[in-house]
């Protein structure tokens, strides 16, 4: 639908996950001794540069912001892999999944609850806000993120309340039928026990809305000739003033802004019995004729994805968005496999000759597709596979 | 306020709607006593017929196949069924055009294709908001603007695109032909778009504009004509009454909090059934005043599907004594019917 959604999928998505990995990084490992702890500073600033640098790269985001369909669920779920990797940091498939399932359940709440579509771009303004203050000791990550500021500001701020209506629509049609719980949620009240988000009837309404309850009635000159008011059922305020659209100012909405503090856990429930997620895997299992086409999208996306290689691998470290590794690993086993994000399943076999580069990617996508035979290497091989492309 | 509706047994469906304006259609076919509905998922619509007496129900899916099998599949906007004197059809839209199906979804009669640019553009390209009009037309709206009009033979597939109307500058979001059955009234046509412009038409052989209702800049997504009235709900949770030739506004109603999805007319009755993001369901009573010459309107009924997103409500029938709804990531047809 909307071929302007790419952008603010990426980056509010990208905002989540950065939000998710420093909570991690600040909880995880938490030494005694002082030497320690300054390493482990620096680590956690160099990982959150590196996958700054990587989202706000130019030419990454010349492709990004070019016209385009969304990707499929799995494709994009490949371009947060590489990312998440940008750094010297490795997460295995379990904290991979896990991560990549707070993030999508996090912004489809956003989506969900934003007053007016237009507000989307006040919540990727909330990220973009948080990134900018994450690298605000950095002037050169800083002015990459000041350039998408300005790209965001030209696209998006002259779009009608019908086109974001119609991003919005497309964004929703991408979360459609995942139903993730998140604990923060649920211990917020914000979600039910099903997976569904709770949708308040009360509250201040959206900007450029009346609060219900009204009806007006006029004379064929133009006079209002009758005033009644209904029950409305609901128990709606005024509308706020509206946020600021501009580099800088308030937002007034809080959605998008950082919801995680170090003593908040992480916990989500896989709920893959439910019978809205076997059947949506038993669509996604139907060969996708647009699945080529959209590879070759996504090498020339992933293209400009620069991924920093550690020096030395052994420098890289581990983050594991479980308490213990023994529960990252029933994590892994226990997922179900509905919910499996296996990264693209290519029928394309044939046109392997076609294409080398591509023949290539399709070759390594499907390697990922085999348990990993142990975890710690698996951080590796992902990264090794992006390298290929 | 007395209980005027009581829940129902839902309907359960193949796969759950998406957030799409207008995203649930009813055809009665009595006779039979069936009422079929159809509810859009991204690139796949839903179809239930159900028997009257809710014992039998049978599922369909029709995917956007976009006249040849090997073409990819894109997303459907909508589905609507378009009860012309001589046949019904069951018309989909999608970004790659627009299908046309014997009504029980057996056959695809027609399909038009949009021109779709190589690249994709800036703007969307789809087609959106469908209905029958006169003797023998079905008018689907697109992207750019445009209303395509196409000519319906009594039986078989000689469909063909007899005329575009260009009058709209925004995305066409939905239309809707007079409901009242009367035809003492000389406009039959409403088209509204996203900036909240209303067209009013004559049909025939060629279609005649008749009036311009402005908007103010927000997008109209619902669209009614009943009785010569023209009802349009708005992005603004607002439903405005205009006389339809003249565009002389008869009531303004702040009706829901959030985005209007769905309107609809139970034209015997002359109830309205309002639907929108804010989770309600709201009924109200229509009446002419032929003294003033203008219309009244008068609140009903309230209905609250709880956390849910409405994106698509209609009455079962003529009198209202049914209506039915939907919402998004929802699995059924959830159905209220009269105490």
């Amino acid at each position: 639908m909307s071929t302007r959604t790419l952008p603010l999928l990426f980056i509010n998505l990208g905002g989540e996950m950065l939000y998710i990995l420093d909570q991690r990084l600040r909880a995880q490992n938490i030494p005694t001794d002082k030497a320690k702890k300054d390493w482990i500073e620096e680590d956690r600033r160099r990982v959150m540069n590196d996958i700054i640098t990587t989202m706000f790269n130019n030419k990454f985001l010349e492709e990004l912001f070019k016209p385009q369909e969304l990707y499929s669920k799995k494709a994009l779920r490949t371009v947060f892999d590489r990312l998440a990797h940008a750094s010297i940091m490795r997460l295995n498939q379990a904290s991979m999944d896990k991560l990549y399932d707070l993030m999508t359940m996090a912004f489809k709440y956003q989506v969900l609850l934003c007053p007016r579509p237009k507000d989307i771009l006040l919540v990727t303004f909330n990220h973009m806000d948080a990134i900018k203050d994450f690298v605000r000791d950095t002037p050169t990550i800083l002015s990459q993120v000041e350039e998408t500021y300005k790209q965001l500001i030209e696209i998006y701020t002259p779009m009608s309340g019908g086109e974001f209506q119609l991003i919005r629509q497309t964004l929703l049609i991408f979360f459609q039928d995942m139903h993730i719980r998140v604990s923060i949620f649920l211990k917020d009240k914000v979600q039910n026990s099903n997976g569904r988000f709770v949708l308040p009837t009360s509250g201040p309404v959206p900007y450029g809305t009346h609060t219900p309850g009204l009806i007006r009635m006029f004379s064929c000159n133009g006079d209002e000739v009758k005033r009644i008011q209904f029950r409305d059922d609901g128990n709606y305020s005024a509308a706020l003033r509206e946020g600021s659209f501009d580099l800088f100012g308030d937002r007034v909405i809080k959605l998008g802004t950082n919801m995680y503090s170090v003593s908040r856990p992480l916990e989500t429930h896989m709920s893959g019995t439910s019978k809205n997620s076997l059947q949506h895997t038993k669509v996604n299992t139907i060969p996708n004729p647009l699945a080529k086409e959209e590879l070759n999208l996504l090498a020339k996306l992933m293209g400009g994805l620069e991924v920093q290689n550690p020096s030395n691998p052994d420098s890289g470290f581990r983050v594991n968005l479980f308490t213990t590794d023994e529960e990252e690993e029933e994590a892994l086993i226990s997922r179900p496999e509905e919910l499996s994000y296996e990264v693209i399943n290519i029928q394309a076999t044939k046109d392997k000759k076609a294409n080398a580069k591509l023949a290539k990617i399709m070759g390594e996508f499907s390697e990922l597709e085999e348990p990993a035979p142990s975890s710690s290497s698996k951080g590796d091989d992902l990264l090794s596979m992006m390298d290929g492309l | 306020m007395a209980k005027m509706y009581h829940k129902e047994k839902s309907i359960q469906i193949k796969s759950s709607a998406s957030a799409l304006f207008n995203n649930l259609s009813v055809l009665r076919i009595a006779p039979r006593c069936l009422t079929y509905f159809t509810v859009v998922h991204a690139n796949v619509v839903n179809m239930v017929s159900a028997s009257w007496d809710g014992l039998n129900y049978s599922h369909r899916q029709l995917q956007s196949k976009e006249g040849n099998v090997a073409a990819s599949s894109s997303l459907i906007m909508q589905a609507a069924w378009c009860v012309l004197p001589s046949r019904d059809l069951l018309v989909l839209t999608s970004q790659k055009g627009i299908q046309m199906y014997e009504s029980d979804g057996s056959i695809m009669v027609y399909w038009h294709a949009l021109d779709t640019p190589e690249t994709p553009t800036a703007q969307a390209m789809f087609a959106r908001g469908i209905a029958a009009v006169g003797d023998a037309y079905i008018c689907v709206g697109v992207s750019f603007g445009s209303v395509l009009v196409f000519d319906i033979p009594s039986k078989g597939s000689n469909i063909t695109l007899s005329e575009v109307l260009e009058e709209h500058t925004e995305a066409v979001t939905d239309m809707a032909a007079e409901c009242s059955g009367s035809m003492e009234y000389i406009a039959d046509l409403v088209t509204s778009d996203d900036s909240g412009l209303l067209c009013v038409w004559k049909s025939g052989g060629d279609f005649q504009l008749l009036n311009k209702i402005p908007g103010f800049d927000t997008s109209c997504s619902s669209v009614k004509l009943w009785k010569g009235i023209a009802i349009a709900g708005y992005s603004t949770g607002q439903i405005r009454l205009y006389e339809a030739i003249t565009g002389i506004l008869h009531a303004e109603v702040n009706a829901h909090a959030r985005w209007i999805y769905s309107l609809d007319i139970a034209p015997f009755a002359g109830l309205l059934l309002s639907a929108a993001e804010d989770s309600l369901v709201r009924v109200w009573h229509l009446s002419l005043v032929p003294e003033t010459n203008s219309v009244e309107i008068e609140h009903l009924y309230n209905e609250c599907v709880t956390d849910t997103q409405i994106c698509g409500a209609k009455f079962c029938d003529g009198d209202g004594c049914a209506f039915a709804v939907t919402g998004y990531d929802l699995s059924e047809i959830i159905r209220y019917t009269q105490v």
